[in-house]
């Protein structure tokens, strides 16, 4: 099975998709996007890896060597988390103004356009 | 649309784009291989610079660019929520937070770990270019140790060691000094974010030219967003009453 590790990365952003459907609160639905994001997290490292290969740092017991899974996912992973948890928190803030505005977080219910 | 339909619409979507996701995994390079070749460029690049995290090196030396604008979302998010969560003209600080006095093994673990995991962010900070870590790692440290104090029941001591004018001003301070960085590159070498330190020797603290530097400046952006982020929120849970009743 070549493509399992793939797989995985894409259940998690279909189950993401799927809870924030299917949400019945923005908070919810925030917590699903952060699963949706965290497949790419899963897809990334699974492009990167490579069988018996160590961490790509280096120190006084592995010499530099290219036996190692591929950093530059690893790095470009490390920007996605980092933009995931920035994005999840303006998304909260968004879902506190909402709630004390509309005084309900059901997005069924924030069918209203108001100025 | 109703909701039976809506779930219709998403199960239709949601086959039709697994199907795709499983046929593009099916013709993308099989997973564990030997073959990598943005690897075979990104480790020697990294040797060369004296930096033995080649990820930390790919980060802040190799795609500095795209880590700035990581740090620009930080920075604009940070902003963004500060000014979403401020205050509504209707509402008033409340004085007191309200007493609810943890349990005994609480406070323990807040006080006792406190020291150790802000010591614990530093170490990851400064060793970012020779052990795993880095300012993003370490800046996220540092703001959770700092938060223990509010885990050990006292948020009244914690809203005096973060000082907020400080904090915020030390959160565009770290980003100003990646910017800052990135221009000292243009005036050194003519280009923008280039390593202009020299790179040391490999495995030390003073290695991989400015990397250590980058990642404090990242280090203390982080942190002082974190920081920034919670105490927004705090402030909602906390200080924030209404005052009029109906909004």
């Amino acid at each position: 099975m070549t493509i399992y590790a793939y797989c995985v990365a894409g259940a998690l952003v279909l189950l993401g998709g799927i809870g924030i459907a299917r949400s019945r609160n923005l908070v919810h639905a925030i917590v699903c996007l952060s699963i949706a994001q965290s497949g790419t997290y899963v897809l990334l490292l699974a492009i990167g890896y490579q069988k018996g290969a160590l961490a790509p740092v280096f120190g006084s017991t592995s010499k530099p060597n290219n036996h190692v899974v591929d950093p530059v996912v690893q790095a470009m992973t490390l920007t996605d988390i980092v933009v995931s948890a920035t994005i999840t928190a303006l998304l909260l803030a968004i879902a506190i103004q909402i709630g004390k505005q509309h005084g309900t977080v059901d997005p069924d219910e924030l069918s209203s356009l108001e100025g | 649309m109703s909701r039976a339909l809506r779930f219709w619409v998403l199960g239709v979507g949601v086959a039709c784009f697994g199907t795709i996701l499983v046929l593009a995994f099916l013709a993308m390079p099989h997973f564990g291989t030997s073959h990598h070749p943005y690897r075979d460029l990104a480790v020697p690049a990294s040797v060369a610079h004296g930096s033995a995290n080649v990820i930390s090196s790919v980060n802040f030396d190799q795609r500095g660019i795209d880590t700035l604008g990581e740090e620009t979302i930080l920075f604009g998010s940070v902003i963004a929520v500060a000014a979403l969560l401020r205050p509504a003209e209707n509402e008033e600080k409340k004085e007191d937070p309200g007493r609810r006095v943890p349990f005994q093994a609480t406070r323990m673990f807040g006080y006792v770990l406190m020291p150790v995991t802000l010591i614990i962010g530093i170490d990851l900070v400064v060793h970012g270019q020779v052990t795993p870590g880095g300012g993003f790692q370490g800046g996220v440290v540092l703001a959770t140790g700092l938060h223990l104090l509010y885990v050990a029941g006292q948020y009244r001591s914690m809203e005096k060691l973060r000082p907020m004018p400080l904090v915020e001003v030390s959160e565009a301070a770290g980003t100003a000094a990646f910017a800052a960085l990135g221009f000292a590159g243009i005036g050194v070498t003519g280009a923008f974010l280039a390593n202009i330190l020299p790179f040391g020797s490999f495995g030390q603290l003073l290695s991989a030219g400015t990397v250590p530097l980058f990642n404090v400046g990242v280090g203390l952006a982080v942190a002082s967003g974190c920081v920034v982020l919670l105490a927004k929120f705090f402030e909602q849970v906390f200080l924030v009453e209404k005052a009029g009743g109906d909004t």
